[in-house]
């Protein structure tokens, strides 16, 4: 009898059931459920069930940030009435706007621990994963369904595992890695599927680099992804936990349906180019590729070393297009503030927003008119996602971003940063 | 044995084009977001579907967002029944839980072009198309139980719920 996968065991442990094998069908009861901007239309949903009260309100989160502050009345009333419901419900965790993008919160605020279930109605929240957590999207009508029972039928995924060896290379980050992995095995090469990432190459990344990877795995067609959890992740969550935890690691014996190693030190920047996030080539192939608007932030790319990537890039320079900078929370935001590097990015003449999603999905803050081209660090773009269908979006890591919107066309930061050690280091000499 | 007539997608068709993500909080009227249906795709699809119209598409269909509407704007547009060689598996628990048949079937879209009628035999478990017939898969008896009651809101009304405590 071979061993189990992460999956099958957090799975098993969220269904109260021995163990469990892919393909089982277990009625889950996650740890926590949330949503956003759209518990306005899950309560209507909701209502339609017949069911009253929502069952378990000490395990529901709910984040204001999909289009916050509201750019429109229509967007302030449904804002309303989810202000409302949370009163209604006792809903026990409800973050304002401002707070910041729901995967980001969560993490911060230790709401889900190592080896448990979380269920959000968002496509990202394939995120916990790098809290060594099984975290799935599900959709409105299901997170209806939570909201009454607190459990939700699930088929057990099959599994694949990627292994990393190595170190990445200086300017190369956990986003070039994840466009890599979509790049070489394409949008469904994850479908249906557990990533379950494992090696020596993971303690090599930092934090806020690892969130990027299970963050990015929905574009993958991943169910879920998981890092295992080590110290590190221990001592981030050790601020704000609330429970006690197991954390949870696949066995050696277990099996995958997939299983690959990618040497991290081989690795080089990746650009994501129209319209889809696997039609990924080397940065080196798509330098000089005008750009009219730059955006640093999302779910993917929004926290505070992303902010500090862009910063090294930015000082002393003045950015070419317009450059939108939204932190992916106000902890991150008050970070940036304290350090300085919020303070070098508006010197170099970017602008600040309310932390939160921002324009990675079309709703404010940095539309692009038809015919302009964006380079973003979100984790999307299909034709459309940012309002219209005519804007072209490229996708790189918060340096890549930075350098171009120097340049007001793609280009590498590795260059900037060679100039700007030249320049420091002619500056000792005077 | 039923009669459809079919639209005819390729690979990984996304939720952004299926129903635009700056509608999601602002379109409420399932019939609304049909009229928007597939418009960054094919602006022939809203204004010409009819009920029972029959999507075949590539591999797969309903990547991205986990947005439900992706499916609501389809099955107010008629569409009931959604083939694809494969499925994103959100967008796959999305039909189940709104009632909607995804059936995967490989290979199917290659041979067909929109405005083909194809058969679907829900008994035997077959599609036929150009005399050709293309296997259904079975759904496991708790998925299949969901997508027969109409969905996941029909399987939970019947349920007996607590009334709320008195405020």
């Amino acid at each position: 009898m071979s061993g189990h996968t992460f999956v099958e065991k957090a799975l098993a442990r969220a269904a109260h059931a021995d163990s469990a094998r892919a393909g089982d069908v277990l009625d889950v009861q996650p740890d926590l459920i949330f949503s956003h901007d759209n518990s306005a239309a899950i309560r209507r949903i909701f209502m339609e069930t017949g069911a009253q009260r929502i069952a378990r309100p000490d395990r529901v989160a709910i984040t204001l940030d999909h289009a916050a502050p509201a750019p429109t009345t229509q967007h302030a009333q449904n804002h309303a009435e989810i202000r409302e419901w949370v009163r209604q419900q006792g809903i026990a965790n409800f973050f304002e706007v401002g707070r910041g993008i729901c995967h980001q919160v969560i993490s911060e605020e230790a709401l889900v621990l190592p080896g448990e279930v979380i269920l959000g109605a968002d496509s990202h929240s394939t995120h916990y994963g790098w809290l060594g957590a099984f975290g799935m999207g599900v959709g409105r009508t299901e997170m209806a369904a939570l909201w009454a029972t607190g459990e939700l039928w699930l088929q057990v995924p099959e599994s694949m595992r990627i292994t990393l060896t190595g170190h990445l290379r200086p300017g190369v980050t956990s986003k070039d890695l994840a466009l890599f992995i979509l790049g070489q095995w394409g949008a469904d090469g994850g479908q249906y599927r557990s990533v379950e990432f494992a090696g020596e190459g993971i303690s090599s990344l930092t934090l806020d680099q690892r969130a990027v990877l299970p963050n990015m795995m929905a574009e993958f067609g991943a169910m879920s992804a998981y890092i295992p959890p080590d110290q590190a992740i221990f001592d981030y969550l050790e601020r704000n936990r609330q429970r006690d935890y197991t954390p949870l690691y696949p066995d050696d014996d277990a099996i995958y349906a997939d299983d690959y190693i990618i040497d991290l030190s081989s690795l080089q920047p990746q650009v994501a180019i129209p319209h889809s996030p696997d039609n990924v080539h080397n940065l080196s192939d798509v330098i000089g590729q005008p750009i009219q608007q730059a955006f640093i932030g999302t779910c993917t790319n929004g926290r505070y070393e992303d902010l500090a990537a862009a910063a090294e890039i930015l000082a002393g320079h003045h950015v070419a297009v317009r450059t939108i900078v939204i932190p992916a929370s106000s902890e991150v935001l008050l970070r940036a503030t304290r350090s300085g590097v919020l303070q070098t990015l508006i010197e170099a003449g970017a602008t600040i927003n309310t932390p939160g999603c921002g324009p990675c999905m079309g709703n404010h803050m940095g539309i692009p008119a038809p015919d302009e081209a964006t380079i973003s660090t979100g984790n999307r773009n299909f034709r459309g996602r940012m309002g219209t269908a005519q804007a072209d979006i490229y996708l790189a890591s918060p340096a890549v971003v930075a350098a171009s919107a120097i340049a007001g066309a793609i280009a590498d930061p590795h260059e900037i940063l060679i100039q700007q050690q030249a320049i420091n280091a002619s500056g000792a000499i005077l | 044995m039923s009669h459809h007539r079919v639209w005819v997608y390729g690979d990984h068709i996304n939720t952004d084009v299926i129903f635009p993500g700056k509608y999601t909080y602002t379109m409420k009227d399932p019939t609304q977001m049909a009229s928007v249906a597939l418009q960054d795709l094919d602006e022939n699809f809203a204004s010409q579907v009819q009920a029972g119209d029959v999507i075949v598409a590539g591999r797969n269909w309903g990547c991205g967002s986990s947005r439900e509407q992706a499916v609501t704007a389809l099955k107010y547009a008629g569409v009931r029944t959604l083939i694809a060689a494969s499925f994103n598996g959100l967008y796959f628990r999305n039909c189940i839980n709104q009632g909607v048949h995804p059936i995967v079937c490989p290979g199917l879209a290659d041979t067909l072009q929109t405005g083909d009628s194809i058969e679907i035999d829900l008994d035997e478990h077959v599609i036929v198309a150009n005399g050709n017939a293309y296997p259904i898969p079975t759904l496991s008896p708790t998925v299949r139980a969901i997508l027969e009651t109409g969905g996941l809101v029909n399987m939970l009304r019947e349920r007996d719920w607590p009334m709320a405590e008195a405020t």
